[in-house]
């Protein structure tokens, strides 16, 4: 039985839950008067400090999840053959938590990409440039393009991390085609 | 070279504190197999961990080889004592290879010497290194795993090994041969064993002390056969079984129930011959043997009583032998399907030994019973 107190992963993941619930226009509203302090109220860091804080969720979670889901037999076994903590962590732990964590990674990346487009209305620039103005100029052109390659930016580095991530999973645990593995390890994340 | 003194484990819970080990005190000695049997529960596994400090015992003191372990450092104590669990644990992100190699890595081994290490090891349990090193566990079955589990503890050549509960998830028939290639492992490297398990049977094949817990309690610690044979209380005879006698019979070698060796027959014998040794060693029945002493067939007094001709005109076929290396269950099992009341017994090449019988088993088994020191139960 877990006791009832307040734990240090209980407060780490609220926060970050918290942060995933603000909008992202509203958050980029709140940090105008804040960095105005500093005379960067909009453009490039407000956007930035965003992406930062929109990623930490499903970056800490998975990591969370995935360190914790381990079997508790491999730990035990890790422990009594007399690994200590930090050893379990680099030789077990981790190698064994890497498909959940760069899924993580993957969803964080997509996020930001969907969230950067939209830092374009704080003047960051960006592809997102030719969605807003597609839309104040009523150009489906434009739009269109935008729309378009913000999309297959997303799609691209998906992909690029799914390959990346396929070539970090140690062997061991790797299924053995890219697709199946892509299949257990959403599934996995889904849970 | 294992001592337990005064061992005693305390947990908190919120329905109170539940003591799952009480005042344990055991020895086994350097080489020895103890085994911990019990009811889930009774406080076994709790014992066992608390000897690699997996869990730290509440008070009590534990001695490895006269050292005690609350004065060595836990991680360093862990490297030197190997560690079986029922889930085997094999790290699924490593080779076969790299999971031997674990503890002489940490170790500080030299990698050369450890990969050597490994590859004889895995010889020794049956698996051909060059198949086997470089395979991932999840391509290996149930007990191959296991086999490699306990190549893993065995790595850095610890003179002390736990195992908890480590063939009782592998099917009956894997388990008895891999229970047996354990023995015989053992025999050559005589470590000195803790071995957690539920099954009475298994710790009677395997033991050369048990210890039974129950409620946290030690409440025999004894050899299987004192166990079965003078349970402590009424507990002990219940947990192990109300066919605690049949299982003796698998703690006895047929070679030391042998009848004192009999005089043996050649084939060419004559049947006047037969009749004065069966009357000089006063025989019912005699074997007759070939020429390197292969038992062929046996001569019953009543069939050569009044005819003529030579051992081999007579001799009836053996309907069974055992060899002197069997357990008695398997010669008594025997006698049973072949409705007989003894049996030949051989050596490991074929040569008549000896006789064992129905009365003399029984007789054997029967000595301890009589033996006016021991209670009766």
């Amino acid at each position: 039985m877990r006791p009832a107190t307040i734990t240090c992963q209980d407060i780490v993941l609220y926060i970050a839950a918290i942060i995933m619930t603000i909008p992202s226009i509203a958050l980029f509203g709140v940090m105008i008067p804040v960095l105005s302090l500093i005379g960067q109220g909009i453009g490039y860091l407000p956007a930035v400090i965003a992406l930062l804080l929109y990623s930490q969720l499903p970056i800490i979670r998975n990591t969370y999840t995935a360190i914790s889901n381990i079997d508790p037999a491999l730990r035990e076994a890790a422990r009594g053959m007399g690994m200590s903590s930090l050893e379990r962590l680099r030789q077990v732990e981790i190698p064994l938590a890497v498909p959940v964590i760069m899924a993580g990674v993957r969803i964080a990346v997509v996020i930001n990409i969907g969230i950067a487009a939209i830092a374009t209305y704080i003047g960051a620039g960006g592809l997102g440039a030719f969605i807003s103005r597609g839309i104040s100029q009523t150009d489906s052109r434009q739009l269109i393009t935008g729309a378009l390659a913000v999309s297959l930016l997303a799609i691209a580095a998906d992909y690029l991390l799914l390959w990346l991530q396929h070539r970090l999973t140690p062997v061991g645990i790797r299924t053995t085609r890219l697709r199946t593995a892509r299949r257990s390890i959403e599934t996995g994340a889904a849970a | 070279m294992i001592r337990l003194e005064n061992l005693t484990k305390a947990f908190d819970t919120p329905a109170g504190t539940v003591i799952a080990a009480d005042r344990i005190n055991l020895e086994v000695g350097g080489g020895e197999i103890c085994v911990l049997l019990g009811p889930s529960g009774c406080g076994k596994t709790t014992t066992l961990k608390m000897i690699n400090r997996l869990i730290e015992p509440t008070s009590g003191k534990i001695y490895i080889d006269g050292k005690d372990t609350d004065r060595q450092d836990p991680v360093e104590l862990r490297r030197t004592i190997g560690y079986v669990i029922q889930q085997i644990g094999l790290f699924p992100n490593m080779t076969v290879e790299e999971n031997i190699c674990v503890v002489p890595k940490l170790l500080g081994w030299d990698l050369d010497k450890a990969r050597e290490r490994a590859s004889e090891l895995l010889a020794t349990i049956n698996l051909e290194p060059a198949l086997f090193l470089k395979r991932y566990p999840k391509e290996l079955s149930g007990g191959q795993q296991q086999r490699v589990g306990v190549a893993r503890a065995l790595a850095a050549d610890p003179p002390v090994l736990l195992m908890d509960e480590p063939f009782g998830a592998i099917d009956p028939i894997n388990r008895e041969v891999i229970q047996d290639e354990f023995l015989k492992m053992h025999r050559r490297l005589k470590k000195t064993v803790m071995f957690v398990s539920h099954d009475i049977d298994e710790a009677v094949k395997m033991a050369d002390k048990v210890a039974i817990f129950r409620a946290g309690k030690l409440e025999q610690f004894a050899s299987p056969d004192e166990i079965l044979a003078h349970p402590a209380n009424t507990f002990i005879a219940d947990f192990v079984g109300t066919d605690r006698t049949l299982k003796r019979l698998r703690l006895i070698r047929v070679g030391d129930a042998l009848e004192p060796r009999a005089p043996t027959l050649v084939d060419n014998d004559s049947v006047e011959r037969v009749r004065e040794l069966m009357r000089e060693h006063g025989q019912k029945i005699m074997v007759v043997v070939d020429a390197v002493g292969r038992p062929q067939g046996y001569l019953d007094r009543d069939v050569v009583a009044s005819r003529p001709g030579t051992a081999a005109d007579h001799r009836a076929a053996l309907p069974a032998t055992v060899r002197v290396d069997d357990d008695l269950r398997t010669a008594v099992s025997r006698m049973f399907m072949h409705d007989v009341r003894w049996m030949a017994c051989v050596d490991r090449d074929g040569v008549f030994a000896g006789f064992v019988s129905q009365r003399g088993i029984t007789r054997l088994l029967g000595e301890t019973y009589r033996d006016p020191t021991k209670r009766a139960n």
